[in-house]
């Protein structure tokens, strides 16, 4: 008895239950004693029956879910079922008698809806609740197993004896498994470089010409002809760096006397530079036309060139929002997974040689989570401490840059 | 006017404007080549998939191949060229049918991708004795290339000419039909409470920034989040839709939320003042007046979040929803897979049909989502009020 199961038959078997409450209500509010006007309209009499119906019901099946989850004990099936339509015929009963015309039905039914809502937005609350606890709870039993410090500060990524620790037999004179991240990182932030080596100058550029050259019609068919850069999903791009740029890259290096693996870091950090490009276009487009008309004015006044007026007064007034836009892009780069995982290879390699293969934390996480180990084998538990890490990494840069955002806003708003 | 140009200082300096100029348009037209280039590659890789060699054979439903020598249905001379797994399907075909046993019928067959590759020009490691085979059908007309069916009806195979995207789809609907069914009423309910009813404070305030931050987090996360939770802890099915459904919602909350925040305060005050001053409740102001008004806008953001869901593949790699999936999925609850996941899998296949294939299904993926945002344009153009 899965959990979806329960939820079918809560959505299978209430509906209709709850639309013949609906019309209980709404009748005994019209057939009460004629000449007391009602206080609401008449649907809301029907809500308040159709309250009564469900609230105990769906409390029952959430109690009994909640119990089901915890392990503590296993509702049967038709007891849930029966012991959910008593309850709900129960609440149904005091509903139908509470009703009569000088009940405040509105009122009643509007502080439910306003609980509903409210309840609907910690969702996102217990998202974030879930990630953290999710990446914490089994990171720590990953940092249980391998050192903290051995983890941030070993140069050694070896995890294929892991299983063996993870079968019992650890001691069996075989390598040690070791998790040292460097490497890891290493070729990540080499990756993320590479991307804003592209993205960061093509972006303010082109954000420039938008802002301060292009027409308004111009501008307003090159921003969405841009924003499909964005829209393209990461697979598609992770394919094409694969299949296309990867062996151009190899063949030009190979023109010029040089030897580039095939899953070379550069062909994924290009790709990945002209996905992140709209990020920083936009955002420093938005800043841009942000600066007040008064400064620009003023400078050309004085007799400056445009360029001059951009570089000297445009660009360090809108500075901070510029920043903050690409340290968004980095925390965009550094978490990107698909493309690193189709063409930037699986082989942790500490060098600065952008034609060699290097891995990356979100290539490492998707190969611990396929891989066929069990799920409490060092390896598998190793994806939760790098995430661990790319999330305490993603949330700094975004937070940094939001309050560096606001703070831009302020200033000229 | 050429007084001032004739000064050497002010010629360099208007060519230092014009280089500058020519920088900001250069990054344009690099960003607008490279995506010229994308779909260019992309298309002329992936459009010879929509055709597909066959070719004309006598197949013999005989008692033997219904009882399993599907290899004698065809004639020898052609056997290693047709596509042995359409072959092994034979059998199973007849037992369906057993009023075909013992005919013969001349009919149209799939043949193996190497002879596929060979006649379209491509590289390939047809035997030299099957080339000449080929092109002597292909004098008599007996091998053609004709619109590739299979791609769209059949599921993934370990032979590309068999493979087709069917079960990918199916999985891609599942997935995005639950994905809006969890994220849509409640990133609705969410933005209106926000912006409609949430009195000002910390914990209020606290659930904004966490929002944002939310949808900040690389996806891959999302999918951390759905192993740990949805799979370990609720025990969900894994690789199911259902799985994926749900952790692509709770990625697609915060942009769904965002979106509909911004259309329901750009609703002009005096359309609540008015709806309350008649006597409506806040309720009655927002479901009737407010929340009509801005649904093209939340509309717009949503189709945008949902195409978004569409193509990620990360977070359903780690729920597992990359598997080998030949039949499309009946329930949510079966193992599925979806197109970008499909791509994924197809791009670690080494033979060169499948690159093909590949890019084929992108091209599809691609066709989808952009017309999801073209309508989510038109829909922001044509229904959005301006006030």
């Amino acid at each position: 008895m899965s959990t979806a199961n329960i939820l079918f038959i809560i959505t299978a078997g209430i509906f209709p239950l709850a639309f013949i409450a609906y019309r209980l209500g709404t009748k005994k509010a019209l057939s009460g004693n004629g000449g007391v006007s009602l206080h609401s309209r008449p649907g809301y009499y029907g809500w308040v029956a159709v309250v009564g119906l469900c609230f105990p019901a769906i409390a029952a099946s959430l109690i009994a879910s909640l119990l089901h989850l915890t392990g503590l004990y296993t509702v049967p099936l038709p007891m849930l079922i029966t012991a959910g339509l008593i309850l709900g015929a129960g609440g149904l009963w005091l509903a139908l008698r509470a009703i009569n015309p000088e009940l405040r039905a509105r009122n009643f039914v509007e502080a439910i809806i306003k609980w509903l809502l409210l309840i609907a937005s910690t969702i996102s609350i217990f998202t974030t609740i879930g990630i953290v606890a999710s990446i914490l709870f089994e990171a720590l039993h990953f940092f249980n197993m391998v050192g903290f410090w051995d983890f941030i500060t070993g140069t050694e990524w070896d995890p294929d004896t892991a299983f063996l620790a993870g079968a019992g037999r650890g001691a069996e004179g075989v390598a040690q498994a070791q998790f040292g991240s460097v490497p890891i990182f290493a070729g990540t932030f080499m990756i993320t470089a590479i991307a804003m080596l592209v993205a960061a100058p093509v972006g303010l550029f082109s954000a420039i010409f938008m802002s301060e050259y292009a027409s308004h019609r111009v501008r307003s068919w090159l921003k969405p002809m841009l924003e499909v850069l964005a829209g393209i999903p990461t697979v598609v791009y992770g394919f094409f760096a694969a299949i296309t740029i990867s062996p151009m890259i190899v063949n030009l290096a190979e023109s010029m006397g040089l030897y580039a693996e095939a899953t070379n870091a550069l062909a994924p950090g290009i790709v990945m530079g002209v996905m992140i490009i709209p990020f920083i276009s936009s955002l420093s487009d938005d800043v841009l036309n942000a600066v007040p008309q008064e400064l620009r004015d003023g400078s050309l006044a004085l007799g400056t060139t445009k360029a001059e007026t951009i570089r000297n007064i445009v660009l360090p007034a809108a500075l901070p929002g510029i920043v903050a836009a690409t340290l968004l892009a980095v925390s965009r780069a550094v978490g990107e997974t698909m493309i690193v995982v189709m063409a930037a290879g699986l082989r942790p390699n500490l060098t600065w040689n952008p034609l060699e293969g290097m891995t990356t934390v979100t290539v490492r996480i998707i190969d611990a989570l396929t891989g066929d180990q069990a799920f409490d084998s060092p390896l598998t538990l190793s994806a939760f401490g790098l995430g661990l890490v790319l999330l305490v990494l993603t949330l700094i840069l975004n937070i940094i840059s939001i309050s560096v955002i606001r703070r831009f806003r302020l200033k000229y708003e | 006017m050429n007084d001032i140009l004739s000064n050497p200082a002010i010629r360099k300096r208007y060519a230092t404007e014009k280089r500058f100029r020519a920088m900001c348009f250069g990054a344009v037209v690099f960003a607008l080549l490279f995506l010229v280039f994308f779909f260019a590659d992309l298309i002329s890789k992936g459009w010879p998939a929509l055709q597909q060699a066959e070719m004309q054979a006598e197949v013999s439903y005989s008692e033997a191949v219904r009882d399993g020598k599907y290899r004698l249905a065809v004639d020898k001379r052609l056997r290693k060229i047709v596509s042995r797994g359409w072959l092994r399907a034979l059998p199973l075909y007849l037992e369906d049918h057993p009023e075909l046993v013992g005919t013969t019928t001349t009919k149209w067959v799939v043949v193996i991708a190497e002879v596929d590759q060979y006649l379209k020009g491509h590289p390939n490691k047809l035997k030299p004795k099957y080339k000449k085979l080929v092109d002597e059908l292909q004098a008599d007309g007996k091998v053609q290339l004709a619109f590739n069916t299979y791609f769209f009806t059949r599921g993934d195979s370990k032979m590309p000419e068999l493979a087709g995207i069917k079960s990918a789809v199916v999985g891609t609907i599942y997935v995005l039909l639950l994905t809006m069914l969890f994220s849509l009423p409640v990133g609705i309910m969410t933005a209106i409470y926000l912006e409609e009813f949430a009195p000002d404070n910390h914990f209020i305030r606290f659930i904004e920034v966490n929002i944002n931050n939310l949808a900040a987090i690389p996806s891959i996360l999302f999918g951390l989040l759905g192993l740990a939770i949805f799979i370990n802890f609720f025990g969900v099915p894994r690789s199911s839709a259902l799985v994926g459904g749900l952790t692509l919602s709770l990625m697609t909350l915060p942009v769904i939320i965002i979106s509909a925040r911004v259309a329901l305060e750009a609703v002009p005050d005096s359309i609540r003042e008015a709806a309350l001053g008649v006597g409506a409740s806040p309720w009655q102001a927002v479901w009737h007046h407010i929340l009509p008004l801005a649904m093209p806008g939340i509309l717009t953001g949503s189709i945008i979040g949902l195409a978004r869901a569409m193509g990620e593949t990360a977070p359903l790699i780690i729920v597992g929803m990359v598997a080998f999936i030949p039949d499309a999925p009946s329930s949510i609850l079966e193992a599925a897979t979806v197109l970008p996941a499909q791509i994924y899998t197809w791009t670690g296949e080494p033979l060169r049909a499948f690159a093909e294939r590949t890019s084929a299904a992108i091209l599809v993926l691609l066709a989808v989502l952009l017309s999801l945002n073209a309508v989510a344009i038109w829909l922001r153009q044509h229904f959005e009020h301006k006030w």
